[in-house]
């Protein structure tokens, strides 16, 4: 190989380490390294990871220069003639030992940390997390708040295929979600984390990591933070279509704050005893359970009342695979308009809304909605999108099939 | 190594042997089947790649501008089964069936037509595996599998029509790896040379020894729990469906198993060629073989009890997690090993720097970089931020591609002259390694940093603070893609002309395989050479 690409070589070694020591300097901001983040447990996690990157860039350092020493002097063309040796017991015997004494001083301290993240004892608050595709749902199980926490509308219209929209002008986009976990500031909050259809996973890097919500299981996780703030994080693992679509967003506020926004959201009186069982039986809780955006139960029901409803719900719930046009993407998620289902026999339609179709991504949503919000949505794609069967379907008919 | 070899090129002898389509359809040639097993690999890098550059397209700018999330799916899951069964492990096997029999003296593979079937079940596997997709791209059926290449169930049961092809297409697989590496095995053990002990074995002869064991142990793994989930989706078996009693996570338990030992089947060979390639230019004998055989043995052992640091996050007893962390840090004792081996081979040697040797030192250098986040995604406190983050994208890719990737080019770059019988255009070999050495480290080297901040992989649009570095990205891996058609154009001339090639081709080689002429002939060493 000529000098002058052994020069460049080094010119792109150069210009690398170079781009790493300026990304280093720049970690303060947090788009570079990982956030320290506003939790005691965040912060240990934090001098860890610096802690095990240091140790290995000077391992890198020595290797790596021993390394490239031998590549610029041991070189025919400098008319080195090889040497012979094959093996030396006592240099192998050195870094066969002297690997597994930083591995131990490594361990130590990460097995230190680990068993104080995995202590969930004496937690102050206690909050349910069901994952579902694609929103999350958080249930204060100490007093009865319950709600679910779907990608904030604008992210929502930006993030269609060529929207149109900037994702520049849109506030937080994709990390901003319509109803934040609200938490007061010191409280150690324990979650109980599961899921009602697929796998999926619970991600704040400022709270200090994740943990998976899975049907079938519960898991826990805890956080403390110390500092009051908008926390925003993403599901971690691959559930489908949307899954780049179901942030997390946690709001810590103080003691007050929190008092306020619970009695606000219908707190009920301290713990219920039943409020354990309920965690263990996953994704069995109904709409009756006060979700905070509930629709206001509706005197006289009409195909108006309906559509103007329906349609809004329906966008919410229902357009990530149906899409807003109700065309659907088929085959995977069949359109609404002109389909079989909506314009066919009413009560088929109504039972595929309620417990959905077993082996596809059609959720079950008679748990997650109200008998009013059921009725609307069947109604709207009834007579949206060029359907007009005319049909009302009314919350009765819905209570009645569930 | 002192040798003495017969070949034997007398085609008057195989004048009735079937030529055309018909030849390659039914031969039972080592090096033909070699030669099928890396043309094939090289079209499914190619298929696999595509799939990146429209992931990598996607993923230019936030906001969606090209794909539909769940188009998006389809191809991170099928650039991974594509990548991983396509184009890396076919490599592997082909280069194990040109020089596998080349290196240690024997005439051939050991079971022939066995051999004939491994290689000719995986193309309709890959048709099996990508049917879906291309009838789904010409909005037939639901397209292709989207759950990812892991397979989590319930995930996967939302599989539509490609849910069958995808289990059979990996059964098909798994049939043609474990026969392949029975044959593999069988020929290593009964079909060496005299005087070849095993302890004198070239090291990938050696790698491949292991690589095949695993194979046999951990396919019927994977077997078995992809048919369990065709079970449950059609059969209304509950392995894995909580609904019905069954475990979700078990499966990961079971895949992992399987998974992790598939990490080091596809990193194995490449250790292997590596062992050949650096000692050849730094014209000085391999540093510690036999640390380096021990070191491989462990390294292969260790994979079976480190599986669940895949799944750190999925809530495992404190134990538990502490078990998988310890073993797993411990893998990084042999890897080093091998890296301070390597280094020690170069030391005080006469190195030139052709093409084969320029991937294999990328090859230690972003191999052990790989390693490095290997070694952080140990530490389970610190692997809870990391993991399903770009982070990991960035680690495996770096194994995978300046990984086991560069090892497999090195070695076709090594070996091609032994093939064609010429020599391939040195400048352009050169330019292939500069391009794509330098424009990996732009593509992978960044999500390092969006992946620490914060960065869930397998998204198809991102917030805006990671809009930087994904540009950079995305247009490193324009550029390394593109180069690679000088890799291709590099082989197709070499293989159609070029200057001769000698026997040794490379004045530092040594063993067997450039005992016998270039290119070799299609049958060799029909009398065993002695190695003393």
């Amino acid at each position: 190989m000529s000098i002058s690409i052994m020069r460049r070589a080094w010119a792109t070694f150069a210009a690398l380490a170079l781009w790493l020591g300026s990304a280093t300097a720049a970690q303060a901001d947090w788009a570079v390294n990982m956030p320290a983040g506003v939790t005691a447990i965040s912060k240990e996690v934090y001098g860890l990871h610096m802690l095990i990157f240091g140790i290995c860039c000077v391992i890198a350092l020595v290797v790596f220069g021993a390394m490239f020493y031998s590549l610029i002097k041991h070189r025919r063309s400098l008319g080195v003639k090889p040497a012979n040796f094959s093996h030396s017991t006592k240099a192998e015997i050195i870094w066969t030992i002297i690997p597994i004494l930083i591995l131990v001083g490594m361990a130590v301290p990460a097995a230190d940390t680990l068993v104080r993240m995995e202590d969930t004892r004496n937690s102050d608050i206690t909050v349910k997390v069901t994952g579902y595709q694609w929103k999350w749902h958080y249930d204060y199980i100490d007093n009865g708040v319950s709600f679910f926490s779907s990608l904030a509308a604008s992210s929502n219209q930006a993030r269609q295929l060529n929207s149109g929209i900037d994702p520049y002008t849109v506030d937080n986009y994709l990390l901003d979600v319509d109803n934040p976990l609200v938490v007061p500031v010191g409280a150690k909050v324990r979650l109980l984390l599961t899921a009602s259809d697929v796998i999926h996973s619970w991600w704040v890097p400022d709270l200090g990591g994740k943990r998976d919500a899975i049907p079938g299981f519960v898991n826990e996780f805890w956080f403390k933070a110390d500092k009051e703030g908008v926390y925003r994080g993403q599901c971690a693992e691959l559930c489908g279509r949307d899954h780049g679509f179901m942030p997390v967003v946690v709001n810590v506020v103080s003691e007050q704050e929190y008092d306020d926004w619970l009695a606000d959201n219908g707190a009920q009186p301290q713990a219920q005893p039943g409020a354990l069982m309920a965690v263990a039986e996953a994704a069995d809780y109904t709409a009756e359970a006060t979700p905070v955006a509930a629709a206001p139960v509706i005197a006289d029901w009409s195909l108006d009342l309906a559509m103007n409803q329906g349609e809004s719900l329906y966008n919410t719930h229902c357009a990530a695979c149906h899409q807003a046009n109700g065309q659907g993407l088929p085959p995977t998620f069949p359109g609404i308009a002109g389909s079989a289902v909506a314009t066919g026999d009413i009560s088929a339609h109504i039972d595929i809304a309620i417990n959905g179709r077993p082996g596809t991504a059609m959720a079950a949503f008679g748990p997650q909605l109200s008998d009013e919000q059921l009725a609307a949505i069947v109604t709207y794609q009834r007579n949206a999108f060029g359907n007009d069967t005319g049909d009302v379907v009314t919350p009765d008919d819905i209570a009645a099939a569930r | 190594m002192s040798t003495t070899s017969t070949t034997h090129d007398d085609h008057a002898d195989h004048a009735h042997e079937p030529t055309g389509l018909k030849r390659w359809l039914t031969t039972t040639n080592h090096k033909d089947i070699g030669t099928l097993y890396l043309i094939l690999s090289l079209a499914m890098f190619f298929v696999g790649g595509a799939m990146a550059m429209v992931i990598r397209a996607e993923l230019f700018q936030p906001g969606l501008q090209w794909v539909d999330p769940a188009f998006f799916n389809q191809m991170t899951t099928m650039h991974a089964l594509v990548m991983i069964f396509g184009a890396v492990m076919p490599a592997f096997v082909g280069l194990a069936n040109w020089m596998v029999p080349l290196m240690i003296g024997a005439p051939d593979m050991a079971l022939p037509r066995l051999n004939n079937w491994s290689f000719w079940i995986l193309p309709f596997a890959f048709t099996l595996l990508l049917l879906p997709l291309l009838f789904g791209m010409f909005g037939i059926g639901g397209g292709g599998p989207a759950g990812g290449w892991t397979m989590y169930p319930p995930l996967v049961m939302q599989t539509g029509d490609a849910f069958p092809f995808l289990i059979f297409a990996v059964h098909l697989m798994g049939i043609s790896s474990v026969l392949g590496a029975i044959n593999i095995i069988v020929t290593i053990m009964n079909m060496r040379a005299p005087g070849m002990t095993l302890l004198k074995m070239p090291l990938f002869v050696w790698t491949w020894l292991i690589t095949a064991y695993l194979l046999i142990l951990v396919m019927p793994v994977l077997a078995g729990a992809v048919t369990m989930l065709l079970t449950d989706k059609y059969f209304g078996t509950s392995f894995f469906l909580a609904a019905g009693g069954g475990d979700p996570v078990m499966f990961q338990h079971i895949f992992w198993f399987f998974g992790h030992p598939e990490v080091y089947i596809m990193i194995l060979p490449a250790f292997g060629i590596v062992s050949q390639i650096i000692p050849t230019f730094a014209r000085k004998p391999l540093f510690g073989y036999d640390s380096m055989v021990y070191a491989t043995a462990s390294i292969a052992f260790l994979s079976f009890i480190v599986w669940a640091h895949h799944m750190f996050t999925v809530g495992m007893p404190l134990a538990g997690q502490l078990f998988f962390m310890l073993a797993t840090m411990m893998i990084a004792v042999p890897t080093g090993v091998k890296v301070f081996n390597w280094v020690a081979t170069m030391w005080k040697g006469s190195m030139t720097f052709e093409t084969p040797m320029l991937f294999a030192i990328a090859f230690v250098f972003l191999f052990t970089i790989g390693g490095f986040s290997g070694l952080m995604l140990a530490i389970v406190p610190a692997d809870l931020q990391y993991h399903d983050s770009y982070f990991v994208v960035a680690h495996f890719h770096y194994v995978l591609v300046p990984g086991a990737v560069f090892a497999i080019m090195a070695g076709v770059y090594y070996w091609l002259p032994k093939w064609t019988g010429h020599m391939y255009n040195e400048k352009l070999g050169k330019l292939h390694f500069w391009l794509s050495a330098i424009f990996v480290n732009v593509t992978f080297f960044p999500q390092h940093f969006v992946g620490l901040a914060g960065m869930p992989r397998r998204i198809p649009d991102y917030a805006t603070q990671f809009a930087d570095f994904n540009a950079i990205s995305s247009i490193g891996a324009f550029v390394f893609g593109a180069s690679q058609l000088i890799f291709l154009y590099v082989i197709w001339s070499c293989a159609r002309g070029g200057k001769k090639a000698t026997a040794q081709v490379w004045d530092g080689a040594e063993g067997l395989e450039w005992t016998v002429p270039s290119p070799a002939p299609h049958h060799t060493f029909d009398v065993p050479p002695v190695v003393r």
